[in-house]
């Protein structure tokens, strides 16, 4: 009941990443993020919901295949944190799910969908100010679509896409979604 | 009182009648069907009669006038504007001011008043026991007796509760031709009452007003009335059981009269639910099926009459929460479109049944002898003339009282009294106070 | 829009679910280190209680400033009201203040309801227990619990469940919105209670009713028992306390008939001994301290979605 609306069907949008092409991105960052690291100790990755939270999971999964290790992985709901709450009707909140070892000391990786004005991540790293004091905090994009209004930068992008203003980025996830897809859509019938 | 101005009025109907002249002079009805004689009078006021019905002057057997005690809800001489307004030439005003109205002098003193404001006759009601105390009865003789010659006696607002002291008070106004007239409110079953008790209280959380506690109390004194051979006049009967305890009482040839008030044939208690302490009221506005009850009764003279209960409260006694607020509720200016609405419209009663209800029959039980006389050559000229076919929207800050706790505020409401005449003489002319 | 809450019937289902939802993440709150959220910072919360309940007040008081809202408390004792200011003057000092919200406790029923429609204030209205009218929020904590214990892991949430309230129904605040909402979630009410204290006109109320404890409490999943207050005892009601304990009290024994499922709850203060054993309210099934917990979160969640966005999220239209 505080599911997000589902995205319509990608099908309108030029397909720009189809499912190899995000797991080829998933694997590529979740060893550059170890090799980062040097290993996956202290690691912690907290997606953004809804769709980075699914991320978040597949990293961890990748590196335990390598690293024959679990990764904790965990959520941050930034919703009370964003600079827009008053602009809107309150928001239903989504899970917030902090892995039993905390973040103190610990090397956060915030792990979202598309990184674009950075507002976002913004308020997650607010939230993290309430939740810890990690010892270092990464983030990890599978989409860098530009425009940032703020400072900040990610540390591990799968794919960056130029895109105009007026475009639209979706990102779908299979287990969230139908399939795994990134499309862009175009301004047609949207103002 | 006699006027050297005759008034004319021109094509009225006289209650359900056909067309006709009416000419008012010298204090009395002059002649109906015809037209002033040449230099009988100073000056000859035409008024158009075209669409309008001439009742006789209305008498309200149960209005607060709340002077003395309480001038900043009303006065008498606000009170009887808004009485004029409202097509009465009469009001009896209730016994609980401060003092309360249970001594000659404080009756004498009202009904002077009345007679100096002029804007209609002023009948007090005295008190049945001292300072509507409910433990001994008033001076009643006394007030008998009085330049105000009271003979209704009632603790309206309070009930005579004690069955002795019922019965000593019913007796002892044979005397004098007097009248009980009972606020049946049995007080046990009523302690901390703010509505009727039925789903909706419930519902509200507001503490029950339950039907049975008017109906136990009307039952024992429609006894007690009969017992001692006493008159027993019953204030505001608001519930479907109450008017069938009236009728088996009646039917019983016992000296029982009944009122109801002009918002208990409207209202409902489904406007408590706004917490608006505008609808509340005692006793409470009660359901659709008392209210259909009551106008049955009503038509069929059961209930012999219309009595306003106006009751007017400053505006802080109601501005605030339901269970703070004062009971009670303006009714002077909207009486008559209320029964008007209800049951005229609704064909329960004609023009002449609006007379019986609303003047001869308050004006016998009151023994108001002045007043509610039918409207022929020769009579004292008591005559309200008013406009069934007139809509206004009422809106309180335009009421004559000095309270603005109407119900109806931005109803539309049928009717508009036109002229009201006290003894020939124009207290309300074009719908303004003359 | 929407702006107070002043019934239980003022949630749809939809938002009734939006709040234990939300709740559900407030609730996690307590088990971090920094107990605050930033969702009301610069909103100003005032707790306006012309009733004595330490409870409810520190309950919306902590929920308030965990939201990082600005709380001020204004209580009748000691303040201009025990000298006959009215509510109304009370209400234009706050809206002057520029209160976002008032979280009003009054002894009258409806007063957050004039409170709301008066014109007298612009700020959003809370009904924190009117009269023996209704009290929203501890029928939303109660929803919480039992959709933590009941619901959360089935499909339908509270959906079919069966709840016993029991006891003075009649002047029961939390009763009256305990049955409005609960069936706004699916769930099946049966009010218990002696004859005298149910009101009149129950039956068109969405619950069954029920003189006779021992033959429904094996079929609840959930019992409430109210409390029996003490000015009851002496008003006619029932003839002593110890026959009403004897008729409609919850003891070890009567706890025995319950289903192995069932949690035993009460909205508190208790009267143990009256309507409550102590044993039956310490044991395992007693869900009592968790409805206090509970109460923190459903108020934040409460707050949040009236006063976190543009507008508010819930509740009544206005």
């Amino acid at each position: 009941m505080c599911a997000q609306p589902a995205p319509e069907p990608a099908s309108d949008g030029r397909v720009v990443l189809d499912a190899r092409d995000i797991t080829r991105a998933l694997t590529r960052i979740s060893h550059e993020i170890l090799e980062r690291n040097r290993g996956a100790g202290d690691l912690v990755l907290l997606g953004i919901p809804s769709r980075g939270v699914p991320l978040a999971q597949r990293i961890a999964e990748r590196m335990a295949a390598v690293e024959g290790y679990d990764v904790p992985v965990g959520s941050v709901d930034v919703t009370m944190y964003r600079d827009d709450l008053r602009m809107k009707p309150a928001r239903a909140l989504l899970p917030t799910q902090i892995p039993a070892g905390g973040i103190d000391g610990k090397v956060v990786v915030l792990v979202d969908d598309v990184l674009f004005s950075g507002r976002t991540i913004r308020a997650a790293l607010d939230a993290l100010n309430d939740i810890g004091r990690p010892k270092a905090v990464r983030l990890a994009v599978l989409v860098d679509r530009g425009h940032r209004e703020l400072p900040i930068r990610a540390d591990f992008v799968g794919k960056n896409l130029p895109t105009s203003l007026v475009e639209r980025v979706r990102v779908t996830l299979a287990g969230v979604d139908d399939t795994d897809a990134v499309t862009i859509q175009g301004v047609v019938g949207q103002s | 009182m006699t006027s050297t101005t005759a008034y004319w009025v021109r094509g009225v109907r006289i209650l359900d009648g056909d067309p006709t002249d009416l000419v008012i002079a010298n204090g009395a009805v002059w002649g109906i069907g015809v037209r002033p004689e040449e230099g009988a009078h100073q000056e000859v006021v035409e008024v158009d009669g075209t669409g309008l019905v001439a009742l006789p002057g209305l008498v309200d057997l149960h209005t607060h006038l709340r002077e003395p005690g309480r001038e900043d809800a009303e006065t008498v001489d606000s009170g009887t504007r808004a009485a004029a307004l409202g097509g009465f030439t009469a009001v009896f005003a209730m016994a609980n001011t401060e003092p309360v109205a249970d001594t000659a002098g404080v009756v004498e003193q009202v009904w002077r008043l009345g007679r100096e404001a002029g804007h209609c006759d002023v009948y007090p009601v005295g008190a049945v026991t001292v300072g509507l105390g409910g433990e001994r009865l008033a001076e009643l003789g006394a007030m008998a007796d009085s330049a105000a010659g009271v003979r209704v006696f009632s603790d309206d607002g309070k009930c005579v509760s004690d069955a002795v002291l019922m019965r000593r008070a019913l007796e002892y106004v044979k005397a004098f031709d007097g009248v009980i007239a009972q606020h049946a409110q049995e007080p046990r079953l009523t302690e901390g009452a703010q509505m009727n008790e039925g789903e909706l209280s419930g519902r509200l959380g507001l503490a029950g007003w339950p039907a049975v506690a008017e109906e136990a109390i009307i039952a024992r004194d429609c006894l007690l009335a009969a017992h001692v051979g006493s008159r027993l006049h019953v204030c505001h009967v608001s519930t479907a059981g109450s008017v069938e305890i009236v009728r088996w009482a009646k039917s019983k040839g016992w000296a029982v009269t009944a009122e109801a008030c002009p918002h208990h044939l409207l209202l409902t208690d489904e406007l408590a639910a706004t917490y608006d302490p505008i609808y509340k009221v005692n006793p409470p506005l009660r359901s659709q099926s008392d209210v259909e009850a009551l106008r049955a009764g009503l038509a069929d003279g059961t209930i012999d009459i219309v009595a306003t209960d106006h009751a007017p409260h400053p505006h802080e006694d109601k501005d605030c929460e339901w269970a703070a607020a004062a009971f009670g509720m303006l009714g002077l200016e909207t009486a008559l479109s209320i029964v008007q609405h209800t049951m005229v419209d609704a064909g329960l009663l004609d023009w002449a049944g609006v007379a019986e209800r609303m003047s001869y029959a308050p004006a016998r039980i009151g023994r108001a002898t002045d007043h509610g006389q039918p409207i022929q050559v020769g009579a004292a000229a008591n005559i309200v003339l008013y406009d069934p076919a007139a809509t206004r929207n009422v809106d309180p800050t335009e009421s004559a009282s000095l309270s603005r706790n109407t119900p109806y505020r931005g109803m539309e409401l049928p009717g508009r009294v036109v002229a009201t005449f006290l003894r020939g003489r124009p207290t309300v002319l074009d719908g303004k106070l003359a | 829009m929407k702006r107070h809450l002043l019934s239980a019937a003022d949630l749809s289902r939809d938002d009734a679910e939006l709040v234990l939802t939300t709740a559900d993440e407030m609730r996690s709150l307590a088990d971090r280190p920094i107990k605050k959220l930033p969702a009301l910072r610069g909103r100003t919360v005032v707790n306006l209680f012309f009733e004595d309940s330490t409870r409810t007040r520190i309950s919306f008081e902590a929920a308030a400033k965990r939201l990082s809202a600005d709380v001020i408390n204004f209580s009748a004792k000691g303040s201009s009201l025990s000298k006959g200011e009215s509510l109304k003057d009370t209400a234009l000092t706050l809206e002057a203040m520029g209160a976002d919200a008032v979280v009003v406790r009054h002894g009258s029923s409806g007063a957050p309801h004039l409170l709301a429609h008066s014109g007298w204030v612009r700020s959003s209205v809370v009904n924190a227990g009117d009269g023996t009218h209704e009290h929203p929020t501890q029928a939303l904590l109660d929803a919480f619990t039992m959709w933590k214990h009941l619901g959360e892991s089935r499909p339908g949430g509270l959906e079919g469940r069966k709840v016993a309230i029991v006891g003075d129904v009649l002047h029961s605040r939390v009763a009256r919105s305990n049955a409005l909402l609960l069936r706004t979630l699916g769930a099946e009410v049966t009010l218990v209670a002696p004859p005298t204290l149910l009101p009149v006109g129950i039956e068109g109320w969405p619950v069954e009713t029920s003189y006779d404890l021992d033959s429904v409490l094996p079929k609840a999943d959930a019992v409430m028992m109210l409390r029996v207050q003490r000015e009851r005892m002496h008003g006619g009601f029932f003839p002593t306390a110890r026959e009403y304990s004897r008729r409609y009290g919850l003891d070890g024994k009567r706890m025995a008939m319950l289903q192995d499922h069932t949690i035993v709850m009460h909205p508190g203060p208790m009267v143990r001994g009256m309507e409550i054993t102590a044993d039956v309210a310490d044991s395992d099934r007693s869900v009592i301290v968790e409805q206090v917990t509970n109460g923190v979160a459903v108020r934040m969640a409460v707050l949040y979605l009236l006063l976190g966005g543009s507008e508010p999220s819930i509740g009544e239209t206005e």
